[in-house]
């Protein structure tokens, strides 16, 4: 590694990266569940469906879901970019990756939750069918506490991916830590800068990761 | 009570389809225990799904308390589930909740007042005997008492009908017991009609008041339990009722064990307090014949005693003649074997 020298960091500008990454963390996850969360339900219940004509709009939706998944997130981001544009304003800095970040997550997400649903026991679904319960009522009920465990799972899940796409987002100006390393350790060799914020990102993970796992054991009751 | 009629239900289409129920016709009156009897695939799961719709019937109708469920819309249809309870084999609880929720659950469908449902739960539990356990999650109960939980969930919208799937045959003999003594407590307390499918005859002779053995999709036999029981005609009946005793092999060679000058095996049943008395001795005295006892068991079907006893007489052919007459004149059963 040659010799480091970590005297000649410019802390602030580190700590004005972090906030960066955390308010892009924050915004895109909150927007990722408000879009992927609805979007996995109306999966999970049209994808059981008897109706024929409800069976064939969830296959197009479900293709759709596939193609955005498919697209490689760096490609997503740039094609993405006259989209950003015309809602936020602006297609650089944090709030110009935002709609780059939900529209690549929210498919992620919206998977996870139909898997999560898919998980709940369907005895348990029929029971409440059998006591009279609407379909609304077997959602906010029976589906969606019974599958708590498994949506926090998702949620980590999709909430640490989207700390690798904050990264990426750096090579279209989205700023935050991914950035940094980018613009100083790649393009400048400033290996130090590199060093540290990866090792931010490494640390943000994991605490992500801790703090969702003790949550789904916290909901966990079998 | 409940009605069905001409129920047919075909699963798949084409070359794949199977038919589960072919025009099952089946009446059941307000406040009794019906039983539904049959072998796995017989049809039963379905035929007590299709009583609250769980499952659509290709064909027939569903009447309970007077309303064609059939004809009603999605909305109508939950509405009167409500007055429909059902408790399954696998219990399907919310595991997510607390004993208490559970039991809560289907009186915040219909949106009662919380104290309402307070009071209401709080019933239900001392009912089950769950007081103690309201604040436990289903993980934590044995499944004798997650059964509990069910019926009282199944209660809390005070049901006229009570559907058990299988209620009991994932517990063991002992906790079946109780649960059984459960349900007939709660069809006296509350004149509940009770529906219940199993593949047990013992659940059947518990606590049922009539019984319907199932078959290949229809109903082969049905009526009161003690003459189900101790007369079965079909022949899936008689293996059902077989299979409590299983004691043919030994019994067999009993029979063709051939004594004395005229002998004649038959079997005799006894039902309610003549089963307590001592008739054979007294008509066997009069009449002079010797016997033999082969086989005997005395049980209840319900509340009601029963005796079956496999005698042999031995004695002339008159003697014996005039014992059978004597026994049949003093009310018992008498069916001569062999």
């Amino acid at each position: 590694m040659g010799n480091l020298n970590f005297n000649e960091i410019n802390w602030e500008e580190m700590l004005d990266a972090g906030i960066a990454t955390l308010r892009m963390l924050a915004y895109s996850g909150i927007f990722t569940i408000i879009l992927g969360l609805p979007l996995g339900i109306v999966l999970y219940l049209w994808g059981r469906s008897n109706n024929y004509i409800i069976r064939l709009v969830y296959s197009v939706l479900s293709f759709v879901v596939n193609i955005l998944r498919s697209v490689p997130f760096i490609i997503l981001m740039v094609a993405l970019i006259p989209l950003s544009k015309s809602i936020m304003g602006t297609s650089i800095g944090v709030l110009g990756t935002i709609p780059a970040l939900v529209i690549g997550a929210a498919p992620f997400f919206a998977r996870l939750v139909e898997t999560a649903l898919r998980e709940v026991d369907r005895g348990v679904i029929e029971a409440a069918q059998g006591m009279g319960a609407t379909t609304g009522q077997i959602v906010w009920r029976v589906l969606l506490p019974e599958a708590r465990p498994g949506l926090l799972a998702g949620v980590t899940i999709t909430i640490v991916t989207l700390v690798s796409y904050t990264a990426m987002s750096g090579m279209i100006g989205g700023g935050g830590l991914g950035d940094l390393a980018i613009r100083y350790g790649y393009y400048r060799y400033e290996k130090e800068v590199m060093i540290i914020s990866v090792a931010l990102m490494v640390i943000l993970v994991q605490l992500l990761q801790m703090a969702g796992d003790r949550l789904v054991q916290h909901f966990t009751r079998k | 009570m409940i009605e069905l009629k001409g129920l047919t239900k075909v699963y798949g289409k084409g070359s794949k389809a199977a038919t589960a129920l072919s025009g099952l016709n089946l009446s059941i009156q307000k406040g009794e225990i019906f039983g539904v009897i049959g072998h796995s695939g017989a049809g039963k799961s379905t035929l007590i799904r299709c009583i609250n719709l769980l499952e659509r019937p290709t064909e027939g109708e569903v009447w309970v308390d007077g309303v064609e469920l059939t004809s009603l819309s999605q909305g109508q249809l939950q509405e009167r589930r409500r007055k429909i309870g059902m408790i399954f084999q696998h219990f399907n609880l919310l595991s997510s909740a607390t004993v208490y929720d559970n039991i809560a659950f289907p009186l915040r469908l219909s949106g009662t007042p919380k104290a309402q449902i307070e009071q209401k739960v709080l019933g239900l539990l001392s009912l089950v005997g769950l007081e103690e356990h309201s604040r436990k999650y289903p993980a934590q109960l044995s499944g004798g008492q997650k059964q509990r939980v069910g019926v009282a969930r199944a209660l809390a919208s005070d049901p006229d009908v009570l559907l058990c799937d299988e209620a009991t045959s994932a517990l063991d003999p002992q906790t079946t017991d109780s649960i059984l003594r459960l349900l007939l407590d709660i069809n006296r307390k509350f004149h509940l009609t009770i529906v219940l499918i199993t593949h047990e005859m013992h659940v059947i002779q518990s606590i049922c008041d009539r019984v319907a053995v199932i078959h290949g999709g229809g109903i082969v036999e049905q009526g009161e339990v003690a003459t189900v029981f101790l007369k079965p005609q079909h022949e899936v009946t008689k293996d059902f009722i077989r299979s409590e005793h299983q004691h043919e092999g030994p019994l067999r060679v009993a029979l063709d064990a051939v004594h004395g000058q005229y002998s004649t095996s038959v079997k005799i049943t006894f039902l309610g307090q003549k089963t307590y008395e001592s008739t054979l001795s007294h008509v066997v005295r009069r009449t002079g014949v010797d016997f033999a006892i082969l086989q005997g068991t005395i049980s209840t079907i319900k509340d009601v005693p029963y005796g079956q006893l496999l005698v042999r007489f031995e004695g002339s052919l008159e003697a014996v003649e005039a014992t059978l007459a004597e026994l049949t004149a003093q009310g018992l059963d008498v069916e001569v074997f062999g």
